[in-house]
């Protein structure tokens, strides 16, 4: 990254930085304050050493001494100070781009989160943030004061001696180059750790979420040797950082030690002729002696300005992702007589940068309160159909109505307070049965909640949890089996009373028992709303009015399972083959 | 499921603006004194294990930062040479002294780049290899655990284990080891330095240090409260944020956006909070040093200059002893750093530790057991007064039983929910060991068989079909690393998923992407099976692999079956009849126990439950 994008890529902090700008300002004078503090120290030093000490004169003594430690106590004031001030703007900054970041991401489309690996999320939102904090609280405000020092530093070095200010000025120039130098090739490396430590992350994560796979086929050691090399990669990669750094520390402690050694030489000769006094060389070494920290982080400064800038981009290459599905200028209201009729018009549909389409002009209308049943060989695209009414993602041609409004036109919340969904694999929060059910919704009492769960064949098992609806589950809390999450995902669907309900193969994970009982139950909901029912099974099939056969992208085939059976042989090669097979076994 | 011995009551658990995240057991667990104890000691014997194999680097690495800070404490010294004797010498016409003595300091300057140089690539190497084997060791150990294990501990945990854990313990070793080391070495030799120049004024010093001990105590303890209360506020934090994403599509269909925002809001802002006040600590510590500093800078420059008007100290001494005086502070502030990366490497530690310690249910025999050559058709399953239940404190779910499957055999389970079927599948698996009695596989008891052995000849597939991230390829290949395209290809269309991978953008090297989120659910299904005929074993276990097949592409997956299944034998749980009828024999399981036993046919003339079963079923078809 050169100098420009940094610069840039630290500008973007700019809308975060500016609410707390006073209290920055604040941190960044309390800094220089105590700077000027401690620098005045050894000049007041040299007073001493000079006046009362060379002259064995102890008059004037107590009142430098006093200043000494006046100018000691403010320097300590303003070290308290300047981290006082920053402890709230920087933790705030942090917080609120988390908080934009994760509002942000709530809104980008479906097909943004199937591209990106959550990992590579986390990383953005967890160690990039806390790299932005450390900047704000540390870094930013040093590379702005230590500047300043550096050049007030100087500056008194050219009062006391022009010649010490001449030699200093001498060794720090070619610290500053190397360290600049040294800092772009530093920014390659971060930036590759940074990705390494995210594709390293990502191979964890599936080393424990596919646990069964690998032990069904005893290949633990197959992915243990990618796992390896990935982490063999990014310790090569820390080793390159590690040995840049170690050339650039070498550089960072001869410098200015080659600078002290010749003001030793110049200083002492100087004394030796009598150009200089004892402690104006006294207090050039310990000016230059304060220097070195100024001067030394600089390189380290501009790395850490560098890893910033490559945090602040990462973090905004994802804020910068459009939104694609947001609600419209004017949203319509929907008519108060809505009853949920779903219709299908021309629905064309290609996934995001591919031209090839999955859906090619489908055209159904689904009747109030009717519910119907799509079927369709594997990968025909009835999951992506059904995404398309709640609008997890957005038609590319044709259009998708609710009681005669294009679902582009309705407010979101709207959209999906009629529209309520269950997906193939239920997704389960570590939060209480309540919480998973009702999600968070506003205004869902326990007995709503009851309700849902009893249409889901799901409140005897939860009454016989352990805490009933307070019971944690999900990823932290006690783990259900598929059946028992699937009847949960259901209740939610139901529990909204919604008009419209999209079921995309919810009951594939059920066993045929609690499958029966779930349909069962389902049968008197499907009665009052309309409903779209992705199906694979004849027992699935026979809960809807109407079965739509969809194949090809378009809808090919519209009726009854028994008049499909009867006249449409692809359908029956779809769903029965002969009397024996179109059987399940209880099991 | 466990049932925790004493549920207590929820609003006694959780603050009531987290009454949302519900109850768990692991909210009643309190870890006492003695287990504290044991778990340093664990943590301790591991960092021991870690370093032991590169003593010989860790005792070089010292001796380049003894030598270093040796060579960067004679500076000062160097220049009150000079100064006391250098220049009364050079002014007397000897500038010998002098010139050694900016010789000597460019030399020291030089030996303290060049050495600290040579300690930062030691101990960065150090730091690397340390990291890079406690990585492989995790990722083997948490890979060799049994599935009962991972059932339990939850993924979450293993994750932050290999993530944030190993990233503290990074962070402690990149910078925090460093800094400590030159810190303590840089202030011992500094004190020692004082004293050696001049007793007086260095036992002043000392005196005035005394509260330094007094503010770092303090700052100890609050900053170990500060570090746990953002540890564990920021594992909230990252919960909820997976969570999210990985549940993105039902927290937009279900509007869950807001509530997630306010839930979020909340976490983050305690964890704010948190980092707020842990830089609150550092500022009243490092004011406290500074303020302790100066002070008695101003003593010793009062009681020096003092002496030195008074004739009994030299001036140079002076001088050394301002300039030593600040350095003598400054590392101080780095103590302060050390202190928080301390804090979270340890806890770190104690975790990664505690996961090591997990002894596998499921073992790996020291002297398995060689699988004797495959003859044709299979190999034998057997299964000797098996008992099994998952853990000592739960009801058995298996009682006491035999069954013998001759090699070659198709064998279709069939019975209830929570009858027991996916348990015996599981044990043929070896996922779990049971409990008592053995279960054999050509005669050979399968805890006496070494893992390659036994992947080898037995595969399950189950519903779940987890993609890794890769091309379709890839994860066809997992059923047999070593396969060439060709054999990928084969499987694949063996059961029916040809057409539709060549119909994919990139065909065979299409990236499946996150959890394969490109294909569908029946299409992975497709794609674990292909994986498990490539893996071509003698015994196949089939736990309701079909479940997400439409029925065309599971009559494709149904012939190839029952052509692949004739030379091999095969454990079958479906519900479907179409795939049980293909057995040769079916079981029927209710309660733990086999309650009928025979081929398909016969079952169904007898009046048993299977003949009940595919009756009821049969007059159900439409």
């Amino acid at each position: 990254m050169d100098r420009a994008t940094t610069l840039g890529a630290i500008r973007r902090l700019s809308p975060y930085l500016r609410p707390v700008r006073g209290r920055l300002i604040g941190s960044a004078a309390a800094v220089l304050a105590s700077m000027v503090c401690g620098l005045a120290i050894p000049v007041v030093i040299q007073q001493i050493l000079d006046g009362p000490v060379a002259a064995r004169d102890t008059g004037p003594l107590p009142w430098l001494v006093l200043a000494v430690a006046a100018l000691g106590a403010g320097e300590a004031l303003m070290f308290y100070l300047r981290r006082r001030l920053i402890a709230g703007p920087s933790t705030l900054v942090e917080a609120r781009m988390r908080a934009d970041l994760y509002a942000h991401l709530q809104r980008l489309p479906i097909s943004f989160h199937d591209r990106w690996q959550s990992g590579q999320l986390l990383s953005r939102a967890m160690s990039d943030l806390t790299t932005v904090r450390h900047f704000v609280a540390f870094s930013g405000i040093f590379l702005v004061v230590n500047s300043i020092t550096l050049v007030l530093g100087m500056g008194l070095m050219f009062v006391l001696s022009p010649v010490l200010g001449v030699v200093t000025l001498v060794c720090a120039l070619p610290l500053v180059l190397i360290s600049s130098l040294y800092e772009s090739q530093y920014a390659v490396l971060t930036r590759r750790a940074q990705d390494q430590v995210g594709d390293l992350a990502t191979t964890v994560e599936e080393s424990v979420l596919g646990i069964r796979v690998l032990k069904a086929f005893g290949r633990g050691a197959h992915l243990g040797k990618r796992f390896a090399a990935q982490a063999r990669e990014l310790r090569a990669t820390e080793l390159q950082k590690v040995r840049r750094l170690a050339v650039l520390w070498a550089a960072i402690i001869v410098l200015p030690e080659a600078g002290i050694a010749a003001q030793l030489l110049f200083g002492t000769f100087g004394i030796v002729d009598g150009s200089m006094s004892v402690g104006t060389v006294v207090a050039g070494i310990t000016v230059a002696s304060y220097l070195r920290w100024p001067t030394d982080s600089i390189g380290w400064l501009l790395a850490e300005a560098n890893k910033v800038a490559t945090a602040v981009t990462r973090y905004w290459e994802v804020r910068d992702a459009p939104v694609t599905i947001t609600d419209p200028a004017a949203p319509r209201p929907l008519p108060a007589s809505g009853v949920g009729a779903v219709l299908f018009d021309g629905v064309r549909f290609a996934h995001p940068g591919s031209d090839d389409e999955v859906l090619r002009g489908v055209d159904l209308a689904v009747r109030p309160g009717e519910t119907v049943a799509l079927v369709g060989p594997t990968g025909s695209g009835k999951s992506t159909l059904t995404g398309l009414v709640p609008r997890l993602a957005d038609v590319t041609g044709g259009r998708v109505s609710v009681d005669g409004v294009d679902v582009r036109e309705l407010a979101l919340a709207d959209l999906r307070t009629v529209v309520a969904m269950a997906f193939e694999e239920p997704v389960l929060f570590s939060a209480s049965v309540r919480e998973n059910v009702a999600l968070g919704a506003p205004g869902v009492s326990d007995e709503q909640v009851r309700v849902a769960l009893r249409i889901a064949q799901a409140e005897d098992f939860v009454d016989r949890l352990p805490w009933g609806l307070d019971t944690r589950i999900g990823e932290e809390g006690l783990s259900l089996s598929g059946g028992q999450r699937q009847r949960l995902a259901l209740a939610r669907a139901v529990v909204g009373a919604p008009k419209v309900l999209v079921l995309d193969d919810p009951l594939s994970a059920l066993d045929v028992h609690t499958e029966a009982e779930v349909e069962h139950a389902l049968r008197s909901v499907l009665a009052g709303v309309t409903a779209i029912v992705v199906a694979h099974r004849p027992s699935t099939v026979q809960l809807a009015d109407r079965v739509a056969m969809l194949d090809g992208g378009r809808i090919v085939a519209v009726g009854t399972h028994s008049q499909l059976l009867a006249e449409n042989p692809d359908y029956r090669a779809l769903l029965s083959t002969s009397d024996d097979d179109r059987a399940e076994v209880g099991s | 499921m466990t049932t925790p011995a004493a549920p207590v009551a929820p609003a006694a658990e959780s603050a009531p603006a987290e009454s949302w995240r519900g109850v768990a057991a692991e909210d009643t667990e309190q870890l006492d004194h003695a287990a504290g104890l044991k778990v340093q000691a664990r943590s301790r014997a591991l960092l021991r294990s870690l370093l032991r194999p590169r003593m010989a680097r860790v005792w070089f690495a010292l001796a380049l930062v003894v030598l270093e800070n040796l060579s960067r404490l004679s500076g000062p010294l160097i220049i009150a040479v000079a100064i006391d004797t250098g220049i009364p010498a050079a002014v007397k016409g000897d500038p010998t002294v002098l010139a050694w003595c900016v010789a000597g300091y460019a030399f020291s300057g030089i030996a303290s780049a060049v050495l600290f140089a040579g300690f930062t690539r030691t101990s960065g190497r150090i730091g690397q290899d340390v990291v890079l084997d406690l990585r492989q060791r995790i990722f083997r150990h948490a890979q060799g655990l049994s599935l009962s294990f991972h059932e339990s501990y939850t993924s979450g945990r293993v994750i932050s284990r290999q993530t944030s854990d190993i990233d503290a313990l990074a962070e402690l070793l990149e910078s925090g080891v460093d800094d400590l080391l030159a810190s303590v070495l840089s202030i011992v030799g500094i004190t020692a330095l004082l004293l050696w120049l001049d007793l007086p004024l260095a036992a002043v010093m000392l005196v005035m240090a005394v509260p330094l001990v007094f503010v770092a105590r303090w700052f100890l303890r609050r900053s170990n409260q500060t570090y746990r209360a953002t540890s564990g506020r920021v594992a909230k934090v990252i919960m909820q944020f997976v969570e999210t994403m990985n549940g993105m599509r039902a927290v937009q269909a279900f509007r869950r956006e807001p509530r997630n925002e306010s839930i979020l809001d909340a976490l983050n802002s305690g964890y704010r909070e948190a980092n707020r006040d842990a830089l609150k600590v550092v500022a009243q510590f490092t004011m406290g040093v500074r303020m302790i500093g100066n002070i008695s800078l101003a003593v010793v420059l009062a009681v020096g200059a003092y002496r030195v008007a008074g004739g009994t100290l030299e001036l140079g001494v002076l001088t050394a002893f301002t300039l030593y005086l600040r350095r003598f502070y400054e590392p101080l502030d780095d103590i302060a750093m050390f202190a928080n990366s301390y804090s979270s490497a340890t806890a770190a530690l104690e975790k990664i530790s505690g996961l090591l310690e997990e002894e596998p249910d499921v073992r790996e025999p020291e002297h398995p057991t060689a699988l004797p050559r495959q003859s044709r058709g299979g190999r034998s399953v057997e299964f000797v007064r098996t008992e099994f239940r998952y853990r000592a404190d739960t009801p058995v779910v298996l009682p006491t039983f035999d069954l013998t499957v001759p090699a070659g055999q198709t064998v279709a389970l069939v019975g209830p929910t929570g009858a027991g079927k996916s348990t015996i599948a599981k044990l043929v698996a070896r996922f779990y060991d049971p409990t008592t009695g053995a279960v054999l596989l050509d005669g050979i008891d399968l805890s006496a068989l070494s893992d390659v052995d036994l992947r080898r000849a037995v595969v399950m597939v189950t519903q779940e079909n987890f993609l890794f991230s890769g091309s379709v390829a890839e994860n066809i290949a997992l059923g047999k690393p070593s396969a060439t395209r060709a054999e990928i290809e084969a499987a694949t269309r063996a059961v029916g998923g040809h057409d539709f991978v060549c119909a994919l953008p990139e065909g065979y090297d299409t990236d499946v992407r996150k959890r394969g989120g490109r294909l569908s659910a029946g299409q992975r299904q497709v794609i674990a099976f292909a994986r498990a005929f490539l893996a071509d074993p003698a015994v196949l276990v089939l736990d309701e692999a079909t479940s997400s097949l439409d029925v065309p592409t599971e009559q494709i997956v149904q012939r190839a079956l029952e052509s692949v299944l004739a030379d091999r034998t095969a454990l079958i749980i479906a519900h479907r009849l179409s795939t049980v009828l293909i057995a040769d024999r079916v079981l029927v399981v209710d309660d733990g126990r086999i309650v009928e036993d025979g081929a398909p046919a016969d079952l169904i003339e007898d009046s048993g439950r299977f003949a009940a079963l595919h009756a009821a079923w049969r007059d159900s078809l439409v």
